[in-house]
């Protein structure tokens, strides 16, 4: 018994030590950086869909999958040139959060588990972030449309 | 759509991640989950569909966007074609974006490896 309180308060002295080694994450840059370069993933994303709208006069949903798949492709290729990666160390969330982040988070694994064959590493392994990220929010829209065709008719 | 705004909320949206990474331990995987299903949950309380009124792609482009169209899509279904629009109108709203992830995903990942350690 005795030594198993002597135990913890060894942890909880290890935790302090912990925390004061660990390396201050600067948040309030981080954000800056992130609020940046969001911002500008968000920006191109309005002119891919300007230009849908305006040359290529597409509707409204249209123009949002074209937006949708453009960014996809940047994303994805970036990240298979090794750029977006590079990116990503310096806007943070601001590169994961937009929909080129989705498609980053596809590509990087599935070229990671490669060597495991075509099937079990690039095909099962793109959906590693991705499949969560399907299952919740298809599951979650289905529900919301079931709700809505329950009471709100 | 004026471009200030699409960057001043699309970067506010990124921070609200930024902060999720720096104050909690959230794996990104997860943090990509919490967006899409708050998307659903926020455009089928009507509180995303202002957003997007108000910053467009500053809007849509976020996985929160993502999560906004599913929902739209399943909610516009279930109003046309009851229960069955329900079930395919979300996916059918975001089938360009998640078509385009698994194609260009797929071919990605066959020409490229990853880079080597320097």
């Amino acid at each position: 018994m005795n030594s198993n309180i002597g135990q913890k308060e060894k942890q909880k002295e290890y935790q302090k030590y912990v925390q004061q080694k660990m390396p201050k994450s600067h948040i309030v840059t981080n954000c800056a950086k992130a609020f940046v370069g969001g911002g500008l993933i968000c920006m191109l994303g309005q002119a891919i869909s300007d230009f849908a709208t305006n040359y290529y006069q597409l509707a409204k949903p249209d123009a949002a999958s074209f937006t949708a798949i453009v960014l996809v492709f940047l994303g994805a290729t970036l990240t298979g040139l090794g750029v977006y990666d590079d990116l990503g160390k310096f806007f943070g969330a601001g590169t994961i959060v937009p929909i080129t982040g989705f498609a980053n988070s596809i590509v990087s694994p599935a070229m990671e588990f490669k060597r495991e064959g075509y099937v079990l590493g690039i095909g099962a392994k793109l959906f590693i972030i991705a499949g969560p990220v399907l299952v919740y929010g298809i599951s979650s829209s289905i529900l919301v449309g079931l709700i809505s065709y329950m009471f709100v008719r | 759509m004026n471009y200030f705004n699409v960057f001043l909320i699309g970067g506010a949206i990124c921070v609200v991640g930024q902060i999720l990474i720096d104050k909690t331990t959230l794996t990104s995987a997860r943090i990509l989950v919490i967006f899409v299903t708050a998307g659903v949950i926020l455009s089928a309380l009507g509180l995303y569909k202002p957003l997007v009124d108000f910053a467009g792609a500053g809007a849509t482009v976020p996985l929160t966007g993502f999560g906004h169209s599913l929902a739209q899509g399943a909610i516009e279904a279930a109003k046309s074609s009851g229960v069955l629009g329900a079930f395919t109108g979300g996916t059918k709203a975001a089938a360009g974006g998640i078509a385009a992830a698994i194609f260009f995903g797929y071919l990605n990942a066959v020409l490229f490896n990853p880079k080597t350690k320097k």
